[in-house]
């Protein structure tokens, strides 16, 4: 399991800027939390300030509620990614929003590839319903405890999980099929 | 023109020419709308560029009262068997214009997730190119239909007289 | 003696004899999953394709059987709202709308169980327009990725390419020039007009309006013409490029810019003469697909539905961006969050969207168009006979592509149904290695349940249309 530490010296698109920013608030979201980091980023073209924080799995849902209760109560996105090589391999990511502290945080979790297995989040949010089954559905990621995991984009009976790295992206070479037209 | 006696007479001849005048002057199309082309095929029956004027009066929502079907967009795989079934609802005469890269040859999006062409699952009379293809676009692939069908060389999408 | 069991037989009707001596089967699921026995007018002739548009287990099951009837009831989140369900499942009857139906918001399948006129659960279906645009991202490079996203969202596309571009743009460390940020912010604050447009006709004809469907789109007509103007296509511009915007602004543009304003109003002031006091519309909206603010935090829903429930959020006054907070303009709230209000929120926005066009034409900056830096930038063509530089940049550009650092991160803009974002996981190279889309149409679409519920069927067609689902987003 790799360690998770603060990155040293931020990333380069961190720059110093002087508004909004909050991190003790999003601090405190992982007090008690082992093995938590925190990175602050900025947006494009904005004084933007948002924050990623990666807590290990088995904090999820403790660390998903702790920022619910410190105003976080506006759920944005859940989404996963592949990072194959990299293990652990699945990152899952929830995407929260803080509407009175005009705050947002991304909440990232990673999970290996034998047991890619993250606890659910629809007792905490209802609209990670959705997103986890498409979670389900392109990359294979279980979520114990979801109540109708099924696949949501891909007919039923589709075999495989397209979004993982291992699967191709399915593009037939062009066929020239010779044909002429009277003009 | 050929030979008289090996042709239909002058009064089939004419009744034919006038079935296939009455098809092309009021060709309704199912609304098959799917994704971008939707919204031009919309367009193009708004006010701007009105469709209705060659007939097009209305876009029928029941496949049984249409005799076009556009396949305005991009077919994904769990779309294809409710286009198949669509198709095969439609009453006889019935066409089928392709519209788009998507819906002709799929396009942009070469990947495990769509029909690479309808052509694939309904056979197709008519392919309009474009991404999207705009109104002035779809109109002449559909003119140019009717001016198939107005010649008698489309009898009907399977071929069948 | 005949034989009570059916026996399976071929062509020629003869009968086969079961190698096992047990009658065979067919569970339900399978005699589902077979192809249908479809009236094929004038040809026995069926394609492989034929296969069954049965959905197995993503439809909805009576409602003992289903595991999820609480979230299809609409009740799943505690908003102090209840109702008292009958439990006459006998009066119930699972019914299936689309994904082939005429109100024109794609391919959509609900599932609504109906208690007579009355919907009880409903489920939505979705993954009939799954292009697997996230898997196409990895393959292209960051020039080309404005192409691919800017078909998610296909009434809002500079929206979806804007969110794209900042998204590479955070990654790189980079800024784009005043004029281009100015020029991004125009043409956004028109294509949420000319979607608003879109979304009244559709509205309209859903409710039964029709003349909406037909005169909404002439002003719409005015947008995309100034669009092509500009851009080149009326549609999926691929205009709006990390870096900038791929041209400028046409000579004359203040004065297509000013017409339109014009026209636009327009057109705005007869929609809302016909509409506003319409008793029949006033019935059909007003009370109708209610979801409250709790239920939109918890799904995820923003943009005017959200703000028609009474949630004062809008990223362009909450998190700012391309220097659109130099522009003086309200957000319209709503108070009861349903369909009347999302009418009206809509109706306002298009009028304030039209203030900041007067504003950014009045104070456009002058300058790039794009960025200097060349490494994101081609050169312009001249150069390229006159600098070694710029032929070696242009060279690297057009068959590498953008070179992005390593980092993951988010971005998103307000589009016309609320956040659109876009998550980038870059491990150097020229092709981003995940794109995520926060689409907002997913969102609304998955908070459907808890606005149809516990009201008419007609009233299902007017939510629908009041969410603006685009579907291009809901399924990428």
């Amino acid at each position: 399991m790799t360690e998770m530490t603060e990155p040293d010296g931020a990333a380069a698109h961190v720059e110093g800027v002087a508004n909004v920013t909050d991190n003790e608030l999003v601090a405190s979201i992982v007090d008690g939390i082992e093995g938590a980091s925190v990175t602050e980023h900025r947006y494009a073209s904005s004084e933007t300030i948002y924050h990623m924080v990666a807590v290990p799995v088995d904090s999820w849902v403790a660390a998903v509620s702790a920022a619910k209760e410190r105003g976080f109560d506006s759920y944005v996105d859940l989404y996963a990614v592949d990072h194959f090589a990299q293990a652990p391999r699945f990152e899952v990511g929830i995407n929260l929003i803080s509407m009175e502290a005009n705050q947002r945080v991304l909440l990232t979790t990673r999970v290996p590839y034998d047991a890619p297995s993250v606890p659910t989040l629809t007792d905490v949010f209802a609209g990670a319903n959705f997103y986890e089954r498409e979670a389900f559905d392109l990359f294979g990621i279980d979520f114990p405890g979801h109540p109708d995991l099924t696949r949501i984009l891909l007919p039923d009976d589709w075999e495989g999980h397209p979004l993982r790295k291992d699967t191709s992206v399915g593009s037939i070479p062009v066929q020239f099929k010779a044909g002429s037209v009277d003009l | 023109m050929a030979g008289v006696s090996s042709e239909p007479g002058f009064l089939l001849t004419t009744l034919e020419k006038g079935v296939n005048w009455a098809r092309t002057q009021s060709m309704w199309p199912a609304s098959f709308g799917l994704a971008c082309c939707a919204i031009e095929m919309m367009g193009t029956g708004a006010a701007h560029n009105d469709l209705a004027r060659f007939g097009m009066e209305v876009f029928r929502a029941s496949p049984r009262q249409a005799d076009l079907m556009i396949v305005a967009g991009r077919v994904s795989q769990k779309m294809a068997p409710v286009l198949r079934q669509v198709y095969d609802q439609m009453a006889e005469p019935k066409w089928v214009l392709s519209m788009g890269a998507c819906a002709s040859t799929g396009g942009m999006f070469n990947n495990y997730a769509l029909v690479q062409g309808v052509d694939q699952v309904v056979p197709v009379d008519m392919y309009v190119p474009g991404c999207p293809p705009g109104p002035q676009s779809l109109m002449h692939g559909i003119l140019s239909l009717q001016e198939m069908v107005m010649d008698g060389t489309i009898r009907n999408s399977t071929g069948v007289v | 003696m005949t034989d009570a069991t059916d026996r399976p037989t071929d062509v020629n009707g003869d009968e086969h004899v079961d190698e096992t001596s047990e009658t065979i089967v067919k569970t339900v699921e399978e005699t589902r999953r077979d192809a249908h026995d479809i009236w094929v007018s004038g040809t026995e002739e069926r394609y492989p394709f034929a296969g069954s548009t049965d959905e197995g287990a993503q439809e909805m099951l009576p409602e003992g059987d289903d595991p999820a009837a609480s979230i299809q009831q609409g009740v799943s989140v505690d908003d102090d709202y209840t109702s008292e369900p009958r439990n006459d499942s006998e009066e119930r009857q699972i019914i299936n709308m689309g994904p082939q139906h005429p109100s024109t918001h794609g391919v959509l399948r609900l599932h609504l169980e109906l208690e007579g006129e009355t919907v009880r659960r409903v489920k939505p279906i979705i993954g009939y327009l799954h292009t697997g645009m996230e898997k196409t991202a990895e393959t292209l490079t960051y020039a080309q990725g404005s192409t691919n996203v800017t078909r998610m969202d296909y009434l809002a596309p500079f929206h979806n390419e804007l969110a794209f571009s900042l998204t590479v743009e955070q990654l790189l460390g980079l800024e784009v020039p005043d004029r281009a940020s100015a020029i991004r912010v125009l043409m956004t604050e028109l294509n949420r007009v000319s979607s608003h447009l879109l979304w009244a006709a559709t509205q309209g004809m859903d409710i039964g309006a029709l003349s909406m469907m037909i005169y909404g789109w002439r002003e719409r007509e005015v947008c995309l013409d100034f669009f092509e103007k500009t851009t080149g296509l009326r549609m999926n511009h691929n205009y709006i490029r990390p870096g900038g915007v791929a041209a400028d602004l046409p000579d004359g543009w203040e004065d297509d810019v000013a017409d339109l304003i014009v026209a636009v109003s327009g057109g705005l002031d007869e929609y809302e003469e016909l509409l506003n006091e319409n008793p029949i519309f006033l019935d059909r909206t007003m009370g109708v697909g209610v979801i409250t603010p709790q239920e939109c935090k918890q799904f995820g829903v923003t943009g005017p539905m959200a703000r028609a429930s009474g949630i004062p959020w809008d990223l362009r006054k909450s998190n700012p961006y391309c220097g659109i907070e130099q522009y003086e303009f309200d957000v319209p709230l709503g108070l009861h969050g349903d369909v009347h209000d999302r009418y009206t929120v809509r109706m306002a926005e298009m009028r304030e969207s039209l203030k900041i066009v007067e504003q950014v034409t009045a104070s456009m900056p002058r300058g790039d168009y794009r960025s200097e830096d060349r490494k994101v930038t081609p050169p312009p063509r001249k150069r390229i006979d006159e600098s070694m530089e710029a032929l070696i940049h242009h060279f690297k550009l057009f068959t590498e592509g953008i070179k992005v650092p390593e980092g993951t991160a988010y971005q998103s803009v307000e589009g016309p149904r609320g956040e659109v974002g876009c998550v980038i996981v870059s491990k150097g190279g020229a092709k981003p290695w995940r794109m995520h889309w926060r689409a907002p149409s997913f969102a609304a679409v998955q908070a459907l349940p808890v606005m149809m519920t516990d009201s008419l069927v007609a009233d299902v067609v007017a939510s629908l249309a009041s969410a603006d689902p685009v579907l291009g987003d809901v399924d990428r």
